[in-house]
């Protein structure tokens, strides 16, 4: 068996999550702190990708990257770089659509900090960034986690958008999705099989660390209350 | 070493007009719920931004919106003690304490010599959720202390707790403050709190400060209505100053008080337990019949309505020890009286 797809859904995953990670959190963050009209709007925009259906992420994402649309062909001639239809290309389209999970779940955590322990540690001396990192990440680090598997799920799911981006090329773009789409058009349902038991496998281990990290953070969170 | 607030800031339709100085002394902060105390503070201490005014600590400038100086709130070093304490719960004592430190070489030197003097060396490994009361106070000022403040501002400590600790940590936070050589600012509705811990008040009232007095001018000369109702006084009725005397139409008597009635006088507020049972020879006397009869822990409470009182007038509250009440032969009318120096000329 190859395990090409495997592989490279794996990186892909991984990647756009660490992208989404800190992008989602830099989101999260300094849109809590807008004001009620601008904050609705660029919620409504950001979160947008979660409901829409992914072909039409994939069109939109293939207007602007595509080679013969303005953006990407300005960086084919600038760097003779295609960025549609290699592995890497399935990238924009996993964080694109997993953007929305890690900044709506860490929006929601850093929402039901205390600011008070932020005016503490500012009003002891301490500098924002200080208070960020050592203070409001370490108490809303379970959402936050929570949140970055949530992402990591969804980017190793992703189908649409992916196939329009980066197509199915066996050995370059094939990713796990893609290749039971494949294997299923060609009708070898045992290679099929095969792929969807390691998505699921795969799958139901995110879904239940989701299900431990919320667990331990509604525990956290009585006990903090019981004070 | 003095707080000079002079700030206007306005939140929604909220107005608050602050103005007050405090020297070297726990000066209470007195007003009812949402009347802009803790705005008052978060401004001073640099959390919220006021619109205009000056803020200056010592003499040095915090804030001037004439001349654009903000200082941050880690450059004006004001202690604040938070209502829940805001202990940073994913550290422990030592280390939250530790985290205040300016000086980080000296760290570990000033986080031991805090421990020792708050009693908190056995908690020293426990994180705040797991501290009792007491010790989550302690740690909380031990950690304003080792950010060495040069003021400090206390938002209604003692609030959310029970009788009996309330009362303990009282003591401990005035033991504490006590030893503090600069300003605290000591935010809190409870008028005892106030007259046990201060000995001067700033009244604040709808976003309104007072002017600065002592705690004994706020029992006996509070001046305004607001200041009387925060300093617990029940009964007000309408005046009609008259010489040395008080006319009160509502209660159709006229009242001496002692003294020549300032002309600006619109009020009269009488204490509960300055309304006495009158005994022979006593001046300011008039019968009543009894409303209602409330037995409250440790004393009576009667509700008056004066012979002369119309329908509408406001009854005039008593309180009176049991004993005394039970002593009482008519308990259907009475003939009360209050001293001339019990009357509160207010405006």
């Amino acid at each position: 068996m190859d395990w090409y797809p495997l592989f490279n859904s794996l990186r892909i995953a991984a990647i756009s999550t660490g992208a989404v990670f800190f992008l989602g959190i830099f989101a999260a963050y300094y849109i809590a702190k807008l004001p009620r009209l601008a904050k609705g709007i660029l919620d409504v925009v950001l979160t947008l990708p979660l409901v829409l259906p992914p072909t039409v992420v994939g069109w939109l994402l293939l207007c602007l990257l595509g080679p013969k649309r303005p953006f990407g062909a300005w960086v084919l001639e600038s760097f003779g770089v295609k960025l549609v239809m290699t592995w890497w290309s399935a990238i924009f389209a996993t964080v694109v659509v997993a953007f929305p999970l890690m900044y709506r779940t860490a929006r929601g955590a850093f929402e039901s900090f205390d600011q008070s322990l932020a005016d503490a540690g500012r009003t002891l001396g301490r500098s924002n960034t200080w208070v960020f990192w050592r203070v409001q990440m370490p108490v809303c680090r379970q959402g936050i986690l929570a949140g970055t598997v949530l992402a990591f799920a969804r980017a190793l799911g992703e189908y649409g958008a992916t196939s329009m981006i980066a197509g199915y090329t066996p050995g370059r773009t094939a990713t796990i999705s893609t290749t039971v789409y494949q294997l299923w058009r060609i009708n070898d349902d045992a290679g099929a099989l095969k792929w969807v038991l390691v998505n699921i496998a795969i799958s139901a281990v995110f879904l239940m660390a989701v299900n431990l990290l919320e667990t331990r953070e509604r525990q956290g969170r009585r006990k903090g209350g019981a004070k | 070493m003095s707080l000079l607030v002079r700030i206007r800031k306005q939140l929604g339709s909220f107005q608050l007009e602050a103005e007050l100085t405090a020297g070297e002394e726990a000066l209470a902060l007195l007003g009812a719920s949402g009347s802009g105390k803790s705005i008052t503070l978060r401004c001073i201490a640099g959390i919220l931004r006021p619109d205009e005014g000056i803020i200056q600590l010592n003499g040095e400038t915090l804030f001037d919106s004439a001349a654009h100086i903000d200082l941050p709130p880690q450059k004006r070093q004001v202690g604040y003690l938070f209502q829940q304490y805001a202990l940073f719960p994913n550290m422990t004592v030592s280390q939250n304490i530790a985290a205040a430190v300016r000086d980080r070489s000296a760290a570990p030197a000033v986080t031991a010599d805090l421990l020792r003097r708050f009693r908190l060396e056995e908690a020293a490994a426990l994180r705040p959720r797991q501290l009792s009361g007491g010790q989550q106070q302690r740690c909380a000022l031990a950690r304003i202390l080792a950010s060495k403040p040069k003021a400090i501002l206390l938002d209604e400590p003692l609030s959310a707790l029970d009788s009996y600790l309330k009362y303990q940590l009282e003591l401990e936070l005035q033991d504490t403050l006590s030893l503090f050589p600069g300003p605290v600012l000591w935010v809190t509705h409870d008028r005892g709190e106030a007259w046990r811990s201060c000995r001067r008040v700033c009244v604040i009232d709808h976003g309104r400060t007072e002017p600065v007095m002592t705690m004994e001018q706020l029992f006996h000369a509070p001046g305004m209505e607001a200041a009387a109702r925060l300093s617990g006084c029940k009964n007000y009725a309408a005046a009609v100053p008259g010489g040395t005397a008080v006319l009160l139409p509502e209660w159709g008597i006229t009242l001496d008080c002692g003294r020549v009635v300032p002309q600006e006088t619109t009020t009269v507020g009488i204490r509960s337990h300055s309304v006495h049972p009158a005994e022979p020879g006593t001046s300011n006397v008039f019968a009543c019949t009894v409303v209602r009869v409330i037995d409250d822990v440790f004393a009576v409470i009667v509700l008056l309505r004066p012979a002369g009182a119309g329908a509408e007038a406001p009854l005039l509250r008593m309180e009176l020890e049991k004993a005394a009440w039970a002593a009482l032969p008519d308990k259907a009318r009475l003939t009360v009286s209050v001293a001339p120096e019990d009357l509160l000329l207010l405006k």
